[in-house]
């Protein structure tokens, strides 16, 4: 009976949207992660944040170019070295029309330490912050506990949520759409769980109207689908365009692909604190007297074997640009004046020879085989270069969740990492600061590796209210732990999205895509 | 019949048992999910808090204490990346995998039999040759390969069918089913097609080589000696002892389509139960991946319980009873 009954009408809704679909109203968008929870507090995860920023918008925002800009905040100063005020921008409603107050703001920005049982939540953006007082209607004063210059940047990755809707809502609530009201350019209209999310335009926004009325972010994981849904005309754009599809996908005059430099930054830490580091030995199989990763010739010497441009064109076919920095270019804190360290086999030996090592010695370099682009090929092709040199290097390479588990259990010494990040001074606490969990520091310094006079830098950086200050202070840090070699950089990822010729997008370094951020041509 | 029942409910049960422990440590020595993840600025403190809310620091025998009591209380626990009960997340997913490997299956059974028994009966005929040739393709072909080009054939060059995902779907008592509208139907067909393909190709060697054999049994010759018409041989005397086999293997042949279509989901982007197996391994979410599997036990145990009770309709000398 009731498959008689649907029948006409499910194949009218079809036509429909065809037709909408013709008038240039519809964006189809294909992601490549899965959605896993609509509670913008709960984890931080790209996809989760994709959708959120469509719903929801922050007090800071970013430009495509990972840049500090006025989100829901228009202006912030700070009024001694632990005080913050906000002015909210006026006139903001919620999609139920309601106006955005201070109210939300405060609520939004402890709601996040309130989530329990969440394996990565938000309440380190905001781990900062000692009281959020509402001033009036439209502004707040946060007070934190440290003199901390980053707090701006890490409120860019708190949403704001409705007061009203969000209080007492739980996971299911915002799943089902209920409590997901905010202030964004798109209103929820429809989540199938491992399938697509749908949105409609939100007439009340604030900002310049997006071209789009109604938007679907369809979920298609499996890279070669994503790209045949593109071609098919079923999506219109895509993100994450596999690296093996890119120049095909060049040559199509009906398409277009659009790249930019990610923050991504692909990095090898070195163990630099334990005297027999796993892994590494003298080309008789036995340990070394000390841990040569310590000396920084050696660590240099690691570093000029390796030929970044070969791996960025070759290897990564052109996804990469040779990186000597812990930021990507452009990035708060990057330094330009650094440049990639040149590719030099006979150097590198030289150096070896010097540090003591003239036979050189063996290496295990460990790394993920399923998270960053061609990253088990970039493990083997660092592989060859290194035993070029006369560093014998065998490469252990697992799926991500694996591997982490070998790196938290201290059993590599060499390994591989990507990290992106707003701030040079944010990546440095995590990747190169001296590890101290009292302070919150180096949880990601898989080497243990330590410079007080980086730490100080680095400190200094973010107790700096003053954004050129802080800049400053942030690439001097930088600058420093790169001549130090704390760790190997060896590229920022290329992004790429891929769409139909009519449209157009702007490329974001922080690898976001945003149906708000295309335009038709 | 009933003891028969009985002893299978307590094997089952014992499956399901071992099969907790061993995916419950399976997934506990790969790592921990909080490694994965956890926000990159959380600091030392904060990862340990996230490990200790969600029980991750106890001992392994203490964490499978309290899972265990939790199913005892029909808590499976909660999914780690979505904050939905792991069963509710298989539940949502299972409507979609079920129609999907049921229409696999029929397709695999509508083309596999007849095509196996003409194989079978002409085995040198052109028809007989190039139909084991397509079997011999079937089997080696990779799945995700054949489902690539179904996708570009199909859909990319000839835009005749969708690329991925689910259609539309109505409400069947409160069940989302998609196989009742067209749109469904048509983002059903290659997904299905391409998860027939292999159990089409077992289908049609299992049903030619029993046919062959059956053929050259006396019954078959009397019948045939006796007048009966080649149909009514084919049909009553034929096909009928080579159902045997074939509802074994399609028995479990449909467990493993509804278990294990990992791969033809996540080409399809077909929002199925394997899809949310493979995302749930990938990030190591305990709880949703050991509820599957135990799912997938408890599916086994009811498929091959269905086909001892086809076995006996279809057999009259098999009893379910203990023979002693």
């Amino acid at each position: 009976m009731i498959n008689k009954k649907n029948l006409p009408t499910c194949a009218l809704l079809g036509l429909l949207s065809i037709a909408a679909s013709a008038a240039g109203k519809d964006l189809r968008i294909g992601l490549s992660g899965e959605v896993t929870s609509l509670d913008p507090h709960y984890l931080a995860a790209q996809p989760n944040l994709t959708v959120g920023r469509h719903v929801f918008e922050s007090l800071t925002d970013v430009d495509s170019r990972t840049r500090l800009i006025p989100g829901l905040a228009e202006r912030w100063r700070a009024i001694d070295a632990t005080t913050w005020e906000f002015s909210l921008r006026p006139g903001v409603k919620f999609h139920d029309s309601s106006p955005l107050t201070a109210e939300d703001v405060a609520f939004s920005l402890t709601r996040p330490l309130s989530i329990k049982g969440s394996p990565g939540g938000f309440a380190s953006y905001v781990r900062a912050i000692e009281t959020t007082a509402v001033v009036d209607t439209h502004t707040l004063r946060i007070k934190t506990k440290y003199p901390y210059g980053a707090l701006p940047e890490e409120l860019n990755s708190i949403l704001i949520v409705s007061k009203k809707h969000a209080l007492n809502a739980n996971p299911k609530d915002f799943d089902s759409g209920r409590a997901l009201v905010g202030t964004g350019p798109y209103k929820f209209v429809r989540y199938r769980r491992g399938e697509r999310v749908e949105l409609a335009r939100n007439d009340l926004w604030w900002g310049k109207q997006p071209a789009w009325d109604r938007v679907t972010l369809r979920i298609v994981t499996a890279d070669p689908s994503r790209t045949a849904a593109l071609l098919s005309g079923e999506l219109d754009a895509i993100e994450h365009v596999p690296s093996a599809d890119i120049k095909t996908l060049k040559k199509n005059k009906k398409l277009k692909v659009i790249q930019t430099t990610s923050w991504r930054t692909i990095l090898l830490h070195l163990d630099q604190y334990r005297t027999h580091p796993p892994g590494v030995t003298g080309n008789d199989g036995k340990p070394i007297a000390k841990n040569p990763f310590a000396d920084i010739r050696v660590r240099r010497a690691l570093s000029m074997a390796i030929h970044r441009e070969a791996i960025a064109q070759r290897v990564m076919e052109g996804l990469a640009v040779p990186a000597a920095n812990i930021v990507s270019p452009g990035v708060f804190g990057h330094n330009a004046a650094l440049k990639a360290e040149a590719y030099d086999p006979v150097g590198a030996k030289r150096l070896l020879a010097e540090a003591g090592y003239p036979n050189g010695f063996r290496v295990t370099l460990a790394g993920p085989n399923n998270r960053y682009i061609n990253d088990e090929q970039v493990l083997q092709t660092v592989a060859q270069l290194l035993t070029r040199a006369g560093i014998v290097t065998r490469v252990e390479a697992a799926p991500m969740s694996a591997y982490l588990g070998r790196v938290r259990k201290q059993e590599t010494s060499f390994a591989l990492l990507g990290w992106g990040s707003f701030a040079a001074d944010l990546a440095l606490r995590s990747l190169v600061a001296t590890p101290n969990p009292e302070k919150g520091w180096g949880a990601w310094n898989w080497g243990h590796y330590s410079n007080a006079r980086v730490d100080a830098l680095m400190a200094q950086a973010l107790a700096s209210v003053d954004h050129e200050k802080r800049e400053a202070l942030a690439r001097e840090a930088n600058t420093l732990a790169m001549h130090d070699i704390a760790f190997i950089p060896l590229h920022h990822q290329v992004v790429s999205w891929a769409m139909r010729a009519g449209l157009d997008y702007t490329p974001r370094t922080d690898e976001f895509t945003f149906a708000h951020h295309f335009s038709a041509k | 019949m009933l003891s028969h029942a009985l002893r299978r409910l307590l094997e089952g049960v014992l499956t399901l048992f071992v099969m907790s422990l061993l995916v419950f440590a399976g997934v506990y020595a790969i790592g921990n999910p909080v490694d994965i993840l956890i926000n990159p600025q959380a600091d030392q403190a904060e990862i340990a808090q996230a490990v200790a809310q969600l029980g991750l620091d106890l001992p392994l025998w203490q964490q499978y204490w309290i899972f265990l009591k939790g199913v005892l209380g029909g808590d499976f626990g909660t999914s780690f990346v979505t904050k939905a009960p792991a069963i509710v997340l298989i539940l949502e997913r299972l409507p979609a995998t079920l129609e999907l490997a049921f229409i696999a299956m029929v397709i695999a059974i509508a083309l596999g039999i007849p095509l196996g028994l003409l194989a079978g009966l002409k085995p040198d005929s052109w028809a007989g040759r190039a139909i084991m040739a397509g079997s011999i393709l079937g089997f080696s072909l990779p799945s995700f390969w054949v489902g690539l080009m179904l996708i570009m054939v199909f859909s990319v060059q000839l835009g005749l069918l969708p690329t991925t995902g689910r259609g539309a779907t109505v409400d069947v008592f409160g069940v989302p089913v998609s196989f009742l509208t067209v749109d469904g139907l048509r983002h059903l067909i290659l997904p299905a097609v391409n998860l027939a393909l292999f159990k089409l190709s077992l289908l049609i060697r299992l049903t030619r080589a029993g046919a062959r054999e059956a053929i050259l049994q006396d019954y078959v010759r009397f019948a045939r000696a006796k007048g009966v018409p080649e149909s009514a041989v084919v049909r009553v005397h034929v096909l009928r002892n080579i159902l045997i086999p074939v509802v074994t293997v399609t028995g479990l042949e449909l467990g493993s389509l509804i278990a294990f279509a990992v791969v033809t989901e996540t080409i399809f982007a077909w929002p199925g139960m394997g899809k949310l197996l493979i995302d749930s391994i990938n990030v190591l979410d305990r709880p949703v991946i050991v509820a599957y599997l135990l799912i997938v036990v408890i599916l086994f145990i009811l498929i091959n319980l269905l086909v001892d009770l086809l076995y006996a309709a279809l057999d009259p000398r098999v009893r379910l009873q203990e023979t002693r």
